[in-house]
């Protein structure tokens, strides 16, 4: 650096002539598929992820972010139902403010993330499950290629109706627990009518050109949800044709 | 190629706790200090803030203001050491690499110039976080005085921000809290920018200050083994 130029800070941050200095640039993505799981406390959100890794562990690499005050617990359960390794989960710690860790400040995340993508490269596939939160709580596009919204019967019959980001916008919308529709009542047929209205039109009331899909599953009827199984394959197949880079 | 001028406006937004890089998720020690009761009201806030202001604020501003003055690796590397021996918790020690790394990962997209390069040759786990914080500043053109300033809000925002959500206190009363000891952090950071500037002066870092909490200190190791808990650190 030239001594003359050191005086000022906009001075110090000119290049010399001739020189081009690398501005620097955050780490680069590594073509892991991140896919998020929020939704309401209760939901199934911890189990889906744990069916998930189970259905999956076999054709992926998969490694899964908490976001739960109880992290020692989320991690037991999905070594033990998810058949993962300890060394693929890592926990973040939220604040008390599971949107703002997905959404407002994704920083913790983010690095949970790339540390676990640097650690077990090639990694196919991570989950980043949300602390149980709002029906307005959705991740931030810039921690997450993916995400679904899980929510259940027994919340009872009219909460797809209520709306919310999460049910209106997430590119998947998981109605779990359907086993327990006669006990809470609750009429299927309406929680599949009031879904697909909220997710045939976008914000304002515009009708989407493809309404996003819905999945009605019972983790307890077929624990490996085959069918948030086969949307994640097809993402993954999606991710990894050169049309997408 | 960005230019990031000398711009007041910039101290606000890297100063604002929704400053997106990872802080929310820290309470300063705070949950431990409530869990055993030793914080529960706005008084007993203020006590807890008016220790992190002349021990953690201090020591952290004092390595902010120092970094922002620094043109090269091997300095802040010099730096980054001396500020490791001040924290005497391994946990401690982890969260601010931690969210020195955060910080960086989000200064790069928000302030992307040169300077934040002399960072890049830090050790895996990444810079402390006032050290990073310092050189942060520099990049977007916030001088030394005020990258100290910074660093005494950070150091007292965090534990009250954590305060209103973890005792359900009036947050019109914490700001007051705060705005009580907005004179006492002004001095705290004039004070950190004497001493970093006779550091520089004398070229001996091991001259900052060194001051710690050994109560935060040994709450921060057990905090590290909660079985739930909301915050890092």
């Amino acid at each position: 650096m030239p001594a003359k130029a050191a005086k000022t800070p906009e001075a110090r941050e000119t290049p010399e002539a001739g020189e081009t200095p690398e501005i620097p640039e955050a780490p680069a993505r590594r073509g892991t598929l991140r896919i998020g799981v929020g939704g309401p406390v209760g939901a199934g959100k911890t189990s889906l992820v744990a069916a998930l890794c189970r259905t999956l562990g076999e054709e992926l690499s998969i490694a899964v972010v908490t976001n739960d005050a109880h992290a020692a617990q989320d991690a037991a359960f999905l070594v033990e139902r998810g058949s993962l390794d300890a060394e693929r989960i890592t926990a973040v710690q939220t604040g008390g403010s599971p949107h703002a860790a997905i959404r407002d400040d994704i920083a913790a995340n983010l690095e949970a993330v790339e540390s676990l993508e640097a650690a077990l490269d090639p990694l196919d596939l991570v989950l980043i499950e949300s602390g149980g939160g709002s029906l307005s709580a959705t991740f931030s596009r810039g921690l997450i290629d993916r995400q679904i919204f899980v929510i259940d019967v027994a919340a009872g019959e009219r909460l797809p109706r209520k709306g919310g980001l999460g049910i209106t916008s997430a590119d998947l919308l998981v109605v779990n627990k359907t086993d327990l529709a006669p006990h809470v009542p609750a009429d299927l047929e309406v929680m599949r009518r009031d879904a697909a209205a909220q997710r045939a039109a976008g914000p304002g009331g515009i009708v989407r050109e493809t309404p996003l899909p819905t999945l009605f599953t019972s983790l307890s009827e077929h624990p490996g949800a085959p069918a948030v199984a086969d949307w994640v394959r097809g993402l993954i197949v999606e991710h990894r044709s050169p049309a997408a880079a | 190629m960005p230019i990031f001028h000398m711009t007041r406006s910039a101290l606000l937004l890297l100063a604002d706790s929704r400053f997106p890089a990872g802080a929310h998720a820290h309470s300063g020690g705070l949950e431990s200090a409530v869990a055993a009761g030793r914080v529960h009201d706005t008084a007993t806030l203020h006590a807890f803030l008016t220790g992190r202001l002349h021990t953690a604020a201090l020591v952290a501003a004092s390595f902010a203001a120092a970094a922002c003055h620094c043109e090269n690796a091997e300095t802040l590397a010099e730096l980054d050491h001396e500020y490791d021996i001040r924290l005497l918790s391994p946990a401690l020690r982890t969260a601010s690499r931690r969210l020195g790394k955060q910080l960086l990962r989000t200064a790069r997209t928000t302030w992307p110039v040169p300077r934040l390069n002399l960072l890049a040759a830090t050790p895996d786990g990444g810079s402390h976080h006032p050290v990073v914080l310092g050189v942060v500043c520099a990049a977007a053109g916030i001088a030394p005085e005020d990258a100290a300033l910074c660093a005494v809000q950070g150091a007292i925002t965090v534990p009250a921000d954590a305060a209103i959500r973890l005792l359900g206190l009036d947050p019109g009363e914490v700001s007051g809290v705060l705005a009580k000891l907005a004179p006492p952090a002004d001095r705290t950071a004039s004070k950190a920018l004497t001493l970093a500037r006779m550091a520089q002066l004398k070229n001996d870092f091991s001259m900052l200050p060194a001051l710690g909490s050994p109560l935060l200190d040994l709450a921060a190791e057990d905090h590290a083994t909660w079985e739930a808990r909301l915050y890092a650190s």
